[in-house]
């Protein structure tokens, strides 16, 4: 067996205006989980991408099974015994498990695919590495849990000895995740090396022989999980030291701002996508709602917000029946939206950060006069937001597609919250930004909080909501299974819950 | 996929065949050579909708919606004709016209593909383009000396009375595309380019990243599916007409795409359909001759084409057609 799987080595990649790695070495031996963390932006894509020949480094090379490689693309990868699961499944959901799986490798007869062929490798290989699966079931009908294992069993089938997992854990309930972590180590007994692409620190402790963290495309650290912690690991990922956990008071909720009661609402096609919701948030306190995405959460955010109407119930935001309500009543109520897709909904990226800080409020005094935009006032207020709100940015007057991920989060965090306002939307409020930046709106929110504001905390990170949340809601399938106290919940317990589980 | 069929469905198609083949039994008792000369219209004019279903569907299935059947008719079947009336020979003229299908395919492929215009604006283009071309450079003079594609009788079967004549005793491109149906249907359900190809107009993605070039498939697929509308170009000049006129396609490159429609983009699915709508026409040119109906013949024309809306319209309705998921849709790597 080789002595080395997988290995870059002083690979430096440049791209116009970024330098994505620099000089970076990794390498995998058999039988070993390689866990490479870091931020958005670090440099993880890229170095999975030339590994993986999508890219070629501008210098530096890689190494497959102790013999240097030039990759020309995936298919030379692929044939080198590499596979990768992709973060976004490449799965064709019409077509069979069996079909999906030897898709651009498939067993022949008499010129025609080879169905049965087919089916008994994969069954073979199924049962070889207890990952069971039907091969005949119809991808779309399967969970999203199964649909990772048939990306997996792709892999296997290509006789890869090398697996590159992309933020695997990201679409799964805690224990799917804890499933698939199991699955992952029970491959590497046949030697298989396994490299795990992630962000979430708790399972790089839990999962990874070896730990490789970049930053600002350099590897700043290697180390074991029994040499480090959680906030150990942070600190590498950010170069200073960062709170994990931000401190909390105890909430001292007062009147009932959002109430909901039996809201239906339907989803793009059509179909039902919150099943009768009934639920309040007071004001000072943080309802968080946790839940696999793609249980409602987006239909639930649009519904308060103004953005689709419901079918069937009621919503009342402080006393005042809304429900159908335009977003512009609905803002004028006092209520803060931070869209769960800042790109669409957030800013308008050719607009410049001062336009943009005024985009919920510039048909007001005193930021116009019947109908004439004021200037002055707007960069004023926008100088404003952006020293308050620590937006990173040469000025005011730049569009705001120049700002990074973290930074566009904090001007509009900055923009929602110079108003007065009763009640705070925040859906997905940190995703895709950096840790410091997470920190800071996190804090934002629970100010919020303590001023009396009333938040309702959508998040797919359950780390998110259980550090902020002062109760929690799960969301299943367009129903809340429960309601439970915060100081009550436990990840167990809510991931049962986003499972659809209740005893 | 689309060769699945639930229970019930398979059920209501058998209910229906039968009720068919009961209710062709009365009309034939009752008139017999008249629903002969029906039902032979019937297959005529749906051999040229079923090429062009195919040559649709083939581009569907991989993701490229081809709207430019009608042009890649009219031009192939221009192509065929004269190259029939210079060289004196029908089959010269129906390779002629099968290359002006591949080389529209081509151009189809090279704008919607390679150029990423647009693919309706692409397929445009070459609905324009056939018809300007062939007004440009029709010669009125120019004829068939040999006379048209003649009926070829297959033995015995010929003998049998209505289906030998519907079925057994046709010309030779009609058979060749009865045979092109069953080759398109094992070959998009069976073989490996088949499974590729529906794979790439479903989640070009996926395709890609186990190593299938999307864009070369796609080009590929396009340009042999031009192949097949040339093939009916040829046919439409060279079988059913035996000559050529201006704007001879008619809009039937239009309605081979309601065929491919409701035949579930499958090449049997499609003949079904093509001989439904094929069915409507023979039945309008019935009409017509024998002035069934005392109302002006323009209205009875119309037939085929009412009966394309509604049928379009309900099935639309009853919604249980979904296309190919990356449908009109350009692939970028990466």
């Amino acid at each position: 067996m080789s002595e080395v799987l997988l290995a870059a080595e002083n690979v430096t990649k440049q791209f116009p205006g970024v330098l994505a790695n620099d000089d970076v070495s990794i390498r995998l031996r058999p039988g070993r989980i390689l866990a490479l963390l870091g931020e958005n932006g670090a440099g993880k894509s890229t170095l999975v991408n030339v590994l993986f020949g999508m890219y070629r480094p501008d210098s530096g090379q890689v190494v497959i099974k102790d013999e240097t490689v030039d990759l020309h693309g995936p298919d030379d990868a692929i044939s080198r015994g590499i596979g990768m699961v992709h973060q976004h499944f490449q799965l064709v959901p019409p077509m069979r498990v069996v079909e999906n799986i030897v898709l651009g490798d498939e067993p022949t007869k008499r010129g025609l695919v080879d169905l049965d062929e087919a089916r008994n490798r994969v069954v073979e290989l199924s049962e070889r590495y207890g990952l069971e699966i039907d091969p005949d079931a119809l991808v779309e009908d399967l969970p999203v849990g199964m649909q990772q294992r048939v990306e997996i069993l792709k892999a296997l089938y290509r006789n890869a000895d090398v697996l590159i997992m992309d933020e695997p854990t990201g679409v799964l309930t805690p224990q799917e995740a804890d499933h698939l972590l199991g699955v992952l180590r029970e491959l590497t007994e046949t030697g298989l090396g396994i490299v795990f692409i992630t962000h979430k620190l708790r399972e790089v402790l839990a999962i990874a022989d070896d730990i490789v963290v970049l930053r600002n495309g350099k590897v700043v650290g290697e180390t074991t999980p029994s040499q480090t912690s959680e906030s150990g690991l942070a600190e590498m990922m950010v170069g200073r030291s960062v709170v994990l956990q931000v401190e909390k008071s105890v909430a001292t909720p007062g009147d009932v701002v959002l109430k909901v009661n039996e809201l239906e609402v339907n989803d793009d096609r059509g179909q039902i996508a919150l099943d009768g919701l009934n639920f309040e948030v007071r004001a000072g306190e943080i309802l968080g709602v946790a839940g696999v995405e793609g249980n409602g959460q987006r239909e639930l955010v649009e519904a308060i917000t103004g953005l689709r109407h419901p079918s069937v119930g009621v919503m009342e935001i402080d006393g005042e029946q809304l429900t159908s309500g335009s977003p512009r009543q609905i803002t004028k109520k006092g209520v803060a939206h931070i869209p769960e897709d800042r790109e669409k909904h957030g800013v308008v990226a050719v607009y410049s950060v001062a336009e943009n800080s005024i985009l919920n409020r510039y048909h007001r005094r005193p930021f116009s006069i019947r109908g004439i935009l004021r200037r002055d006032v707007i960069r004023g207020h926008a100088q404003d937001v952006v020293d308050e709100f620590d937006v990173r940015t040469p000025n005011v007057l730049v569009p705001a597609s120049s700002l990074s991920g973290g930074n566009k989060q904090k001007l509009i965090v900055g923009r929602e919250f110079s108003d007065e306002i009763k009640l705070l939307i925040a859906a997905q409020p940190t995703r895709g930004i950096d840790i410091g930046a997470i920190e800071f709106i996190h804090r934002r929110i629970l100010e919020q909080r303590d001023k009396g504001t009333a938040v309702l905390l959508v998040s797919a990170e359950l780390d998110e909501i259980l550090g902020l949340s002062d109760r929690i809601a799960v969301l299943y399938d367009g129903k809340i299974m429960d309601v439970i106290d915060a100081q009550d919940a436990d990840r167990e317990k809510i991931g049962l819950l986003m499972a659809g589980i209740t005893d | 996929m689309g060769q699945v069929m639930k229970p019930q469905q398979r059920q209501l198609l058998y209910a229906g065949l039968t009720v068919m083949l009961v209710v062709i039994w009365i009309f034939y008792s009752a008139n017999g050579p008249q629903t002969t000369a029906v039902l032979a219209g019937t297959v005529r004019a749906a051999t040229l909708l079923a090429l062009g279903a195919m040559c649709g569907m083939i581009g569907e299935r991989s993701g490229v919606v081809n709207i430019g059947i009608e042009g890649q008719f009219l031009l192939s079947a221009f192509a065929a004709f004269t190259i029939a009336s210079m060289t004196g020979s029908l089959f010269m003229g129906t390779v002629a016209g099968i290359g002006m299908g591949l080389m529209m395919g081509w151009l189809l492929a090279a704008m919607a593909v390679g150029l990423k215009v647009d693919q309706i604006i692409a397929g445009t283009v070459l609905n324009i383009a056939a018809l300007g071309l062939t007004s440009f450079f029709y010669d009125r003079s120019r004829s068939l000396g040999m006379g048209k594609y003649t009926n070829i009788d297959l033995g015995p079967l010929a003998d049998i009375p209505l289906v030998g004549t519907v079925f057994f005793s046709r010309p030779p491109l009609t058979y060749l595309t009865m045979a092109l149906l069953v080759v398109v249907h094992v070959a998009l359900f069976r073989s490996v380019w088949g499974m590729r190809t529906r794979a790439i107009g479903e989640h070009p993605g996926a395709a890609d990243t186990v190593g299938i070039d999307v864009l070369r498939l796609r080009y590929l697929n396009v340009t042999l599916a031009g192949g097949l509308a040339g093939l009916g170009g040829a046919y439409l000049a060279l079988e059913a007409v035996g000559t050529f006129s201006r704007a001879m396609s008619g809009g039937r490159g239009f309605l081979a795409l309601a065929v491919m429609i409701f035949g579930r983009r499958t090449p049997f699915g499609a003949y079904a359909a093509a001989l439904f709508f094929g069915f409507t026409t023979a039945l309008q040119n019935q009409f017509q001759l024998n002035n069934t109906f005392d109302i002006p013949p323009q209205f009875v024309g119309m037939l085929p084409f009412v009966v394309t809306i509604v049928v379009v319209a309900l099935s639309g309705l009853v919604g249980s057609m979904r296309d190919p998921a990356a449908l009109g849709q350009n692939y970028e790597k990466g």
